[in-house]
């Protein structure tokens, strides 16, 4: 089937015809010729819209333009500037397709208008479990040209050139790795994917492997065919039930087709995948931690060198790249290296996915070129922030990144960019937050989350990581002095140089990065024992204000009973005895209850 | 699969199916059944999706699964693809608008404006 | 907790998955992810068999069984209610809804309550930020919370 840019739709019914259709038709192939865009451009004629009155009626896909009465002179316009240089004709456009613009479909929100998708291509719009949709979407196309026409050389040369970079967070170039791992002698190599994407408020490769799991499988048999291996695991989640559902339904369907297993395509080439499950450990997002979970051992990481792509799984020479980064593959393949590099900025290539959340109107997964800013990013796609708050800060990279300011939102996203901000792209979870969110308990929230993900094995991050949420819970109860603030820098420090791998290396980047920023928040905290947000409970006392009508809802609700008055009278709160729980204010009708 | 020519044959035939352009044959309901649709309740309207095409016999229209669309908030999501429209995206959804929509879209040709992502946008 | 996990009908069913298994290359956490859902819990019993069938020492599986968060020694009640504590739902408070859980149902964050009706749990991200604050009670999902939602919520189990 030839794939045309446009459609021209020219009616041919009765009313048409009568009215000139023919001629138009014919003046239509000769303006495209004149332009040379036979090959682009589709003339169909078609059957009657049943608009007959306002004919001859042309319709121009895909956009979809409604031109009515239609004269042959006007062809000469449609074609130069709609066709041509993509602009629609307004004037002649039928009157009511333009007041009656109300939106219809997603492609048009602010939400998508952004956008450029390539790993997310087929989500939502393909069904997973169904291989002959991913196949008619141009699936397994890939890997059968890579299998017929390339060599493995070649392949690497290819993705080397995309300048693709691995999309899990670190950003090494996915053609190095390949090319490592092609190197590296070895009877046996392994191909393996990360797929145990743990960062909290992250779900990119979820929403890959649940709309598109195909391009996963496909990519890493690309992989397979380009170092060597035979041989692939994905390691994923056990959270993510419906993601290994789809997988394993997929490399089923896959092997069924004998797209996966012996002598792929009658080329002698062979691949079998496994799904492997994780168990709960943030650290086996690590790339060596990962590969010993897969071996079925604790999954504590070790020192690299060695690194897996010389010694991996069983001692064996492995690729591992992570789901999105896959995903990317069989497009580059199809549209080549130049395609790809063409897309982002200077030194990061291609598209990111993000997994939008926080305090944003549209939360939601997205997919832009690199190099768009934070800005479009939190206002255009995200539609900004709910309930006409402002904008304080957001959080990229998870646990292991930093929080921007509004100073940084008009930087362009890209891996460099990020970390010379204090911060990091990582494997794309973003989460905005206002006025209401203190960032010193974000700080503690992720050292929190660090202090219990750490696996162990290494003393900085085991002990420091702690010994820093101490001093942060002291300074969040209203306990903490301008030395602490002191202490949380030298042990961030430390934590950050001595570590073993990147779950310690990254951790106190939340703190650093809030210090830095945020250091008024902090002082506060310290020297006035106040939280300026409103967040930290033990900073906050809850007092009824002269809105009080007395009705007595508090006192009922209130699971201390420390809410005292009479009916029909201002009512009083007990601070020592109150929990702080923000019953009372829940319940009363007369929003008279306040925390400061 | 032995060859390229295969995988070609299927691409063809099932390229029908999945077409996205107006010129598509037959109409295709797509409901997003990532993680977040499901817990946002989409299987009882996939259930009751299909339950209105099997009682009508609507012989062309086509019901299936999707990954996320990506606009997680307004989930449940479900997209129609129809002979001769745009693709038309509807929001927030429960088993009665779904029903909703078969009837007055999908059978009488009337797109249920008020569930579409433009009204729920204004 | 009276419960009784190791029965005959469950072993006979890990005897199967060790079987299927055999020869497999690092088969002891796919066993384990096996072991968890038949019983609930790899108490140390459970370990053994493993240990004999699979031939790896029983202190090499207690370290792994104890290192990941999927596994537990000890079943857990028959509702587990989990509240997501990822970045998204913490942001839009999700703090306040599992200390108010864990007041009305009085059973401390991490833990069983005695009858082993409720297991409280802060769990990871599960990745339906577009609802947040989620919680779920064993397979139902409740999004877009607020504090007030709870006692409802607790009603029904």
């Amino acid at each position: 089937m030839e794939l045309y840019r446009s459609h021209v739709l020219i009616c041919g019914g009765t009313g048409c015809e009568s009215s000139g259709a023919t001629n138009i038709e014919e003046k239509f192939k000769v303006e495209l010729k004149k332009h040379d865009l036979e090959k682009e451009v589709k003339l169909v004629k078609t059957g009657c819209f049943g608009l007959c009155e306002a004919g001859p009626i042309v319709i121009v896909y895909p956009e979809g333009s409604f031109y009515t009465q239609i004269k042959v002179e006007d062809i000469e316009k449609i074609v130069e500037e709609h066709l041509l240089k993509g602009r629609i004709v307004k004037d002649l456009l039928y009157q009511e397709s333009v007041e009656e613009d109300m939106i219809k479909s997603i492609d048009e929100v602010g939400f998508y208008k952004k956008q450029m998708r390539v790993a997310l291509r087929n989500c939502g719009l393909i069904n997973p479990e169904v291989i002959d949709e991913y196949i008619a979407m141009d699936g397994y196309k890939a890997l059968g040209k890579v299998l017929t026409e390339m060599t493995p050389e070649q392949v690497i040369e290819v993705v080397k050139g995309s300048g693709l970079r691995g999309r899990g967070g670190g950003g090494f170039p996915t053609g190095l790795k390949w090319q490592f791992t092609y190197a590296s002698k070895g009877d046996q190599k392994y191909v393996a994917c990360n797929a145990d994407e743990g960062d909290p408020g992250a779900f990119m490769d979820r929403s890959v492997l649940e709309g598109d799991p195909h391009a996963v499988i496909e990519a890493m048999a690309i992989a397979g065919y380009a170092v060597g291996a035979d041989q692939g695991y994905v390691y994923v989640r056990a959270e993510y039930p419906i993601a290994v559902n789809r997988l394993q339904i997929a490399i089923d369907e896959a092997k069924e087709y004998g797209l996966l297993g012996k002598d792929i395509f009658g080329t002698g080439f062979n691949f079998d995948l496994e799904v492997r499950l994780g168990a709960g450990a943030f650290v086996c997002g690590e790339e060596t931690a990962l590969l010993k979970s897969i071996e079925g051992q604790r999954g504590m990481p070790k020192p690299r060198p060695p690194f897996p792509a010389v010694k991996g799984l069983w001692d064996k020479p492995t690729l591992l790249n992570n789901v999105e980064t896959y995903a990317n593959i069989p497009q580059i393949i199809l549209n080549g290296a130049e395609w790809f590099a063409g897309i982002g900025t200077e030194k990061s290539k291609g598209t990111k996915v993000f997994a939008l959340g926080g305090k944003i109107n549209n939360t939601g997964l997205l997919e832009i070129p690199m190099g768009t800013t934070l800005r479009e990013v939190i206002f255009e796609i995200g539609g900004g922030i709910p309930n006409g708050k402002k904008f304080k800060s957001v959080q990229t990279g998870g646990p292991s990144g930093g929080c921007l300011k509004e100073e940084h939102l008009d930087t362009p996203i890209d891996y460099d960019n990020l970390v010379a901000l204090g911060s990091m792209m990582g494997s794309g979870g973003m989460i905005v937050m206002d006025e209401d969110n203190c960032m010193v308990d974000i700080a503690r929230f992720f050292l929190d989350f660090t202090v219990d993900e750490s696996c162990g094995k290494c003393t900085p991050c085991r002990e420091g990581t702690k010994r820093m949420l101490e001093i942060l819970d002291k300074i969040t109860e209203g306990n903490g002095t301008l030395d602490d603030l002191d202490r949380l820098e030298s042990l961030a420090e430390t934590i950050k140089s001595a570590s073993l791998c990147g779950l310690g290396q990254t951790a106190p980047n939340p703190v650093l990065s809030t210090l830095q920023l945020f250091r008024d928040e902090y002082e506060a905290h310290v020297n006035d024992k106040k939280c300026p947000a409103g967040a930290c409970q033990s900073l906050l006392q809850y007092f009824i204000t002269d809105g009080c009508k007395g009705c007595t809802l508090c006192v009922k609700v209130c699971p201390v009973n420390c809410i005292s008055g009479e009916v029909k009278k201002l009512h009083e709160i007990d601070q020592v005895e109150c929990i702080k729980c923000g019953a009372c204010v829940d319940k009363c009708p007369f929003n008279a209850i306040i925390k400061k | 699969m032995k060859s390229l020519a295969e995988l070609a044959k299927i691409r063809e035939e099932t390229l029908k199916k999945v077409d996205i352009r107006k010129e598509r044959k037959g109409t295709r309901i797509v409901v997003g059944m990532a993680t977040c649709g499901i817990s946002a309740g989409a299987r009882p309207i996939l259930t009751a999706l299909l339950e209105e095409v099997n009682k009508r016999n609507l012989g062309d229209v086509e019901v299936t699964q999707t990954g996320c669309i990506g606009i997680c908030q307004l989930e449940p999501i479900i997209e129609v693809y129809k002979e001769g429209e745009g693709k038309v995206t509807y929001v927030d959804m429960n088993a009665e608008k779904a029903r909703r929509v078969i009837a007055e879209h999908i059978v009488n040709g009337k797109i249920v404006s008020e569930f579409t992502i433009g009204a729920y946008e204004k | 907790m009276a419960k009784n996990i190791l029965t005959k009908e469950n072993f006979d069913k890990l005897y199967e998955v060790m079987e299927a298994n055999k020869g497999r290359k690092g088969a002891l956490m796919p066993v384990l992810n096996e072991a968890q859902n038949i019983f609930g819990a790899v108490p140390l019993e459970v370990q053994k068999s493993i240990s004999q069938a699979l031939k790896i020492p029983v202190a090499e599986i207690y370290g792994v069984v104890t290192f990941y968060s999927q596994f537990s020694l000890e079943p857990k009640g028959d509702y587990v209610i989990g509240v997501c504590l990822g970045t998204a739902c913490y942001v839009k408070g999700a703090q306040a809804i599992i200390d108010r859980i864990s007041r009305d149902i009085n059973v401390a964050i991490g833990t069983t309550s005695p009858d082993g009706k409720f297991t409280l749990e802060a769990t990871r991200c599960i990745g339906a930020c577009g609802l947040a604050p989620v919680l779920t009670v064993n397979e139902d999902v409740y999004g877009k919370l607020v504090e007030a939602d709870v006692p409802d919520i607790l009603k029904k189990y």
